[in-house]
C-alpha cells in the first residue's frame, strides 16, 4: 500500500504521537512485535548517561545512549520530577543537534580581509587566540583613569555568552577574563 | 533580575515549576507559556485539572490563551497599567491580606517627608536630575528614629576589623505605623500612587475591556488569601521593556499585597529562556556583578579598597550582614596564596568598571572603533538588536573568536551578511581575523546547568564531540593555561591578577579513560572551587555557615555553597524524585530551599495559614515541613529583634524576608532601582500613543546609545503607525542556530512570517500568505503575512491601534532562512539592567 507523504502525516496525527510506527499501525498493520524489537536494538547494549536539555530553562531531564562511543538516541529521562520524561519538540530534536551532517568539526580560520575560510590545526588556533587576546589586552590595558582612579582593566575586549554553557564554564571564563582585567564579559541575560 | 531581587531579596524566581500544579490560579502575563515552556506547562495543565482558574494577559491570541478561562488582551507596552489597576483593585476594594500584608511586608514603614510622588510632579518621582537624566533615592529613604550613635560609610571605615565594620554601618530602627493610616506609610503611598489606575484607565490605556479586566481582578482576588494561593508566570515579555524592572516589581507589590509569596502555589515564576541562563547570572557572565549578586567593584561608587567596598556594600541587618566573608573567600578563589589579608587579598589587582559595559553599550562602542577583540561563545549578535549596528561593528574588530556547533550568522558576516550581499560592504575591507572552533553538545560534556526555578542539575559526558570539537570548559581552561605561561615571566604589576590566578582544573585521567579526549579539564575541580572549601585540609565547605572572612576559605560562589558538601557528594548529580519538592533531585539554590521566603508560608505565630497551604512550620523547638526552612532553623517566631543585633539577630521570629535589611517584602523599594520607588507607567519609547497619565512620556531615565544608524521613531510618528511585538516559536529557538540547522525542526517551521488582524490586512490590501515589507526607522525586511483574527486591532482612548506580531528565529544560515527581525530593533533600554525593548516598538507595513 502506497502512503503519500500527506496521508502519512494525516494519519500520524491521529494516532500516537508523530511517530512513524504510529502512522503505520493507524494504516492496519500489526507492529506490536516489531515496535517492541525496534526499541530493543536502537538502544540494545548502550550505556546510558542522564544528561540535561540544552534548550529552554525548564531544566527537562534526559538520557544520552551510547554505543561504541557514538550516541545513538537521546530521549526524556522519565525519573526527572521536572519533566518526567516529556519533551517538547526541541528537547526531542536533542540528539540531531548532536549527531547532524551540518556540525562542523574542524576549525575554520579567516585571515584579516580574506574571502574564505582556511580548516587550521586546534592548536595552532589556540595559540594564535592566546598571543592576540595577549597583544590587545597589553596595548589597551588602563590601569588607572585620568582622575586617578585604580581600574585595572581594559574595555578593549569584549566576551559575549554565556547562558547555552554550564556553570563551571561561567565561573571559569569570567574569573581567567577578570584576572586579565577584561570587565566587558556578557551574556543573553540582557537580550 | 532586580525587579524580584529588590522586592524580596533575591533576583530569580520565587517558587519552582512543578509547584504551579497546587496553584489556585494562575496568572501568565508577559509569556505564551504553552508554546515558549511547553513541559513546565504541564503543571499549568494539572493545576487546571484540579480546578484551578488560568489567565491570559497578552496582546496576542496564542495556545496559552486558547486553554485560558480568561484572555485578557492588553497594548505591548501597557503591562504596568494593567498590573496598576489591579493593585488599585485589591487596595480600593479591601482586598488585600492584611495579616500577610502589616506583618511580612514594609506596607507600615513611614517614608521621609521629603519624598515625592509621581502622583505630585506629574511622572517623575522627586530626586529627578533633569540634565543629567538620572535620580538620586536620598528622598525614597524610610524615615528613622534618631541615631543613638553616628553610623555609615564614614564611621564603618574606621573600623579594625570587618565585625566592627558591619556593626557601624547599622541605622536606627524605621518608623512604622501597624494601622496602615499614617499618610507617609508606605500603604498610604501606594494607595494614591494607583489611585488612577481605575478600569476605565485600564481599559483607555491597555485597550483590554473593562469587564474582562474587571474579571481577571476578581478570579485573582477570589483565590488569594489563608485557603487558596495564586501564582503568577512571566518571560521575557515582561523584562524586554525600558521599563520592564517595573513591570516585575509590579507583579511584586500585587503579590505580596495578596499574601502570595512564599506559599505554595503561590509566588512569582520566572521563565527564563537558555538552558542555564540563570546559572550564568549566579556566576555572572555579566560586567555589573561578581558571583553571587555581589556588585561588581565599581569607580562609581565607594570601592576604592575593600574596606569601601565592603562599607558600601555591606547590609548590616540582613543576611548579607556576611558579605566580608563571601568577598574574601571569593578573592581567595581568584588569586589563592598570593591573597593576604595585607595585600587586601589582591582587591586591587581585580579590575574596576567605570560604566555601562553591556551588550548593547559594547556593540554600540564596537561600531564606534573602540573594541579590538571578541570572544563570542554559543550567541549570535549578527541578528540581535539593531543588528545591522553589530554587523558593523564586527567588521571594526581586530580579531573575533566564535565558538559554537554550526557556522552562525556572526561566524560568517563577513561574507554571508545581507550588507556584504547588497554591496555595501566588501569582504576585502572587512580586516577581522575570524575563528570559528567547533563546541561540544551538552551530551558530549560534563557540568552543570541551573534552570529556571535555581535548580542546579549535573549532566554526563557520554560521547567525544566530533573531530576538534571541544568542551567549552576545554577551550577555557586552555586559553588560560597558554596566557599564564606568556605571563610567567613578568614582573610588571599589572600582570599580578593573571600571574596569581588560581588555574588547577587539571584534567582527571581516570574519568577521560574511556574518551579519546585526554586532556579535557576537570569539571568536579571548578565545581569544588564554586562551593568552597577550606584551605588547610581541602575539606569541602557544607554550608553558608562555613565560609569565613579570614582568608582560610576558598569560596567561588557562596549561593552554590552546600552543592558539593563532600568528595563523594556531587548534590547537583543526586537523581532521588519524589511526587513534589523533590529534595533528593539536583541541588536548589539556596541551600536546596525550593520556594524561597517560605517562613511566610506559616502565620507570625508559626502556625500555617491554612491545612490546604501547609507548607513550612514551627513545630515547637524547630521549622520544618515540605521544604528546606528559608530561616533560622531555629528561631522561633516569638524571638524578638536585637536592638544591637548585627545580621539575622536584627531581625525578628516574623521576618520571613532574610535577604532584606529589615527583613520585610519591599512594597515600596527606598534603595536598589535607578527608576523610580513604585511602578509607574510609561509608554514605551517608540509608540504611537499618548502617555494618558502623566506628562512624562517615557520612562525619565532610558538608555539611548545615539549613533548615524540608532535612530527613533517620534511619539505617534504618521510613517511608522503600527505597534510591532516579537516572539518565539516551540520549534525554533532564539536567533535559530539551535533549530534552523536541524531538518526536524526546520521542516516544522520553514519559514518567517508577520502575524496581522484581518482588519490591518483589509486596510493595507494584504492577503494572507501575501509578501510584505515591514519598517521601523531602522531597517525594512520582508516576510509572509499570516492573517489571523488571532491579532485583533486594539481601541486606545477611542482611537483604532494596530499591533502586528513576528518571531525573530530567522537568519541568513541555516537549512532554512529568512530576514532578520532585529534589524528593526533599536538600542535602547532599561536603565537598571540595560535590558532593550524588542517586545514594543513601531513600524510600518506595505505589501511587498
Amino acid at each position: 500500500m502506497a502512503v503519500s507523504r500527506r496521508q502519512f502525516l494525516k494519519v500520524t496525527g491521529v494516532t500516537t504521537a508523530g511517530t512513524a510506527m504510529g502512522a503505520l499501525a493507524a494504516l492496519g498493520a500489526d507492529l506490536g512485535p516489531k515496535v517492541a524489537r525496534a526499541q530493543e536494538l536502537r538502544i540494545r547494549n548502550a550505556k546510558v548517561y542522564p544528561t540535561v536539555c540544552p534548550y529552554c530553562a525548564v531544566g527537562c531531564g534526559m538520557l544520552t545512549h551510547v554505543v561504541d562511543g557514538r550516541i545513538v538516541n537521546i530521549e526524556g529521562n522519565p525519573e526527572s520530577p521536572v519533566n518526567q520524561g516529556n519533551l517538547c519538540p526541541k528537547g526531542a530534536a536533542s540528539y540531531q543537534l548532536a549527531v547532524n551532517p551540518n556540525r562542523i568539526s574542524q576549525v575554520l580560520y579567516r585571515a584579516p580581509g580574506a574571502t574564505a575560510w582556511e580548516p587550521k590545526p586546534l592548536d595552532w588556533a589556540m595559540d594564535r587566540i592566546a598571543e592576540l587576546f595577549k597583544k590587545t589586552r597589553d596595548e589597551t590595558l588602563v590601569e588607572k583613569t585620568q582622575d586617578g582612579k585604580l581600574v585595572n582593566h581594559t574595555l578593549g575586549i569584549f566576551s559575549l555568552g554565556g547562558a547555552t554553557m554550564d556553570n563551571e564554564w561561567n565561573y571559569s571564563h569570567s574569573k581567567l577574563m577578570r584576572s586579565m582585567g577584561v570587565v566587558a564579559i556578557e551574556n543573553q541575560a540582557r537580550i | 533580575m532586580p525587579g524580584l531581587g529588590v522586592s524580596f531579596g533575591r533576583g530569580a524566581a520565587t517558587t519552582f515549576s512543578r509547584d504551579v500544579a497546587n496553584s489556585d490560579c494562575i496568572t501568565i502575563m508577559g509569556s505564551n507559556m504553552a508554546e515558549c515552556h511547553p513541559v513546565a506547562f504541564r503543571w499549568v495543565m494539572k493545576a487546571k485539572e484540579k480546578g484551578a482558574k488560568l489567565i491570559h494577559v497578552d496582546p496576542r491570541f496564542t495556545r496559552t490563551s486558547a486553554v485560558a478561562d480568561i484572555h485578557a488582551p492588553i497594548r505591548a507596552g501597557s503591562d504596568i497599567v494593567f498590573l496598576g489597576g489591579l493593585i488599585n483593585y485589591v487596595i480600593q476594594n479591601e482586598k488585600y491580606f492584611k495579616d500577610y500584608v502589616v506583618s511580612y511586608t514594609n506596607a507600615a514603614t513611614i517614608i521621609t517627608d521629603q519624598f515625592k510622588d509621581t502622583e505630585d510632579l506629574d511622572g517623575v518621582f522627586s530626586g529627578y536630575d533633569q540634565q543629567a537624566r538620572t535620580y538620586a533615592n536620598q528622598t525614597w529613604q524610610y524615615a528613622r528614629e534618631q541615631p543613638a550613635t553616628p553610623f555609615g560609610f564614614d564611621e564603618a571605615m574606621k573600623a579594625s576589623n570587618f565585625t566592627e565594620l558591619v556593626t557601624k554601618l547599622k541605622p536606627p530602627p524605621a518608623r512604622r505605623d501597624p494601622t496602615l493610616q499614617d499618610p507617609r506609610s508606605v500603604f498610604q503611598l501606594l494607595k494614591r500612587h494607583y489611585a488612577r489606575y481605575t478600569p476605565e484607565m485600564v481599559e483607555r490605556i491597555t485597550g483590554c475591556p473593562k469587564e474582562t479586566f474587571l474579571k481577571v481582578a476578581e478570579t485573582i482576588t477570589a483565590n488569594s488569601g489563608p485557603e487558596r494561593t495564586a501564582t503568577m508566570a512571566y518571560a521575557v515579555a515582561w523584562t524586554q521593556h525600558t521599563i520592564g524592572v517595573q513591570i516585575i516589581r509590579a507583579a511584586g507589590i500585587l503579590q505580596q499585597l495578596l499574601g502570595n509569596i512564599g506559599r505554595p502555589g503561590g509566588g512569582i515564576l520566572a521563565l527564563r529562556g537558555h538552558a542555564t541562563i540563570q546559572g550564568s547570572t549566579d556566576n555572572p557572565t555579566l560586567y555589573h556583578s561578581i558571583t553571587g549578586y555581589m556588585s561588581h567593584p565599581d569607580t562609581r561608587r565607594r570601592h576604592e579598597s575593600l574596606k569601601a567596598y565592603l562599607a558600601t556594600e555591606t547590609v548590616p541587618t540582613a543576611f548579607l550582614s556576611n558579605q566580608p566573608k563571601w568577598v574574601v573567600s571569593y578573592l581567595k578563589a581568584l588569586y589563592g596564596d598570593a591573597a593576604t589579608a595585607a595585600n587586601d587579598y589582591g582587591y586591587d589587582w581585580h579590575p574596576k568598571i567605570v560604566g555601562d559595559h553591556s551588550h548593547m553599550a559594547m556593540m554600540d562602542a564596537a561600531y564606534k572603533g573602540t573594541v579590538k577583540g571578541m570572544f563570542v561563545m554559543g550567541q549570535n549578535p549578527a541578528t540581535s538588536l539593531n543588528a545591522s549596528l553589530q554587523r558593523k561593528a564586527l567588521g571594526k574588530l581586530e580579531w573575533l573568536v566564535v565558538r559554537d556547533f554550526f557556522e552562525t550568522e556572526t561566524a560568517s558576516f563577513w561574507y554571508a551578511s545581507p550588507e556584504v550581499k547588497s554591496g555595501e560592504l566588501k569582504t576585502a575591507d572587512i580586516k577581522t581575523e575570524v575563528f570559528f572552533l567547533p563546541a561540544a553538545h551538552v551530551a558530549e560534556m560534563e557540568g552543570s546547568f541551573t534552570n529556571t526555578h535555581r535548580l542546579l542539575q549535573w549532566h554526563e559526558k557520554g560521547a567525544d564531540p566530533p573531530g576538534d570539537g571541544r568542551s567549552d570548559i576545554w577551550f577555557t581552561y586552555w586559553l588560560g593555561t597558554r596566557l599564564k605561561n606568556l605571563y610567567a615571566n613578568s614582573t610588571n604589576p599589572r600582570d599580578q591578577g593573571i600571574k596569581a590566578l588560581v588555574w588547577n582544573y587539571e584534567p582527571d585521567q581516570q574519568r577521560n579513560a574511556e574518551f579519546r579526549i585526554k586532556d579535557e579539564p576537570d569539571a568536579l575541580k571548578i565545581l569544588k572551587e564554586i562551593n568552597g572549601y577550606n584551605i588547610a585540609d581541602g575539606s569541602h565547605l557544607k554550608a553558608f555557615a562555613d565560609i569565613k572572612d579570614d582568608g582560610s576559605t576558598v569560596c567561588g560562589n557562596w549561593i552554590y555553597t552546600g552543592c558539593f558538601p563532600a568528595p563523594d557528594q556531587n548534590l547537583t548529580a543526586s537523581r532521588k524524585p519524589d511526587d513534589y519538592v523533590s529534595l533528593g533531585w539536583g541541588f536548589n539554590w539556596p541551600a536546596n530551599r525550593h520556594i524561597m521566603y517560605n517562613r511566610a508560608s506559616a502565620r507570625p505565630d508559626g502556625q500555617p495559614w491554612s491545612e490546604r497551604k501547609k507548607y513550612v512550620w514551627w513545630d515547637g523547638q524547630k521549622w520544618t515541613g515540605l521544604d528546606v526552612p528559608d530561616f533560622v532553623p531555629t528561631k522561633a517566631p516569638d524571638t524578638p529583634s536585637k536592638p544591637d543585633g548585627i545580621g539575622l539577630d536584627a531581625q525578628s521570629g516574623t521576618d520571613p524576608f532574610i535577604m532584606k535589611a529589615d527583613g520585610k517584602g519591599w512594597l515600596f523599594a527606598p534603595s536598589g532601582l535607578l527608576d523610580g520607588p513604585l511602578p509607574t507607567h510609561y509608554e514605551p519609547v517608540e509608540s504611537p500613543v499618548q502617555n494618558l497619565l502623566y506628562k512624562q512620556q517615557a520612562s525619565p531615565v532610558y538608555k539611548h546609545w545615539d549613533s548615524d544608524i540608532n535612530k527613533l521613531a517620534q511619539v505617534g510618528d504618521p510613517n511608522f503607525p503600527y505597534v510591532i511585538t516579537t516572539y518565539r516559536l516551540t520549534e525554533h529557538h532564539l536567533s535559530g542556530t539551535m533549530s534552523r540547522w536541524l531538518p526536524w525542526l526546520a521542516e516544522l517551521q520553514p519559514e518567517l512570517f508577520i502575524e496581522m488582524s484581518p482588519e490591518l490586512a483589509r486596510e493595507k490590501g494584504v492577503a494572507n500568505l501575501d509578501f510584505v515589507k515591514i519598517s521601523s526607522p531602522r531597517a525594512t525586511i520582508r516576510a509572509k503575512a499570516l492573517v489571523t483574527p488571532r491579532i485583533r486591532p486594539f481601541t486606545i482612548d477611542g482611537k483604532t491601534v494596530h499591533l502586528v506580531g513576528m518571531p525573530w528565529h530567522w537568519g541568513y544560515q541555516g537549512l532554512v532562512t529568512g530576514d532578520v527581525v532585529n534589524n528593526m530593533s533599536a538600542l535602547i533600554a532599561d536603565p537598571n539592567v540595560s535590558m532593550h525593548e524588542g517586545k514594543a516598538f513601531v513600524c510600518n507595513v506595505e505589501k511587498a
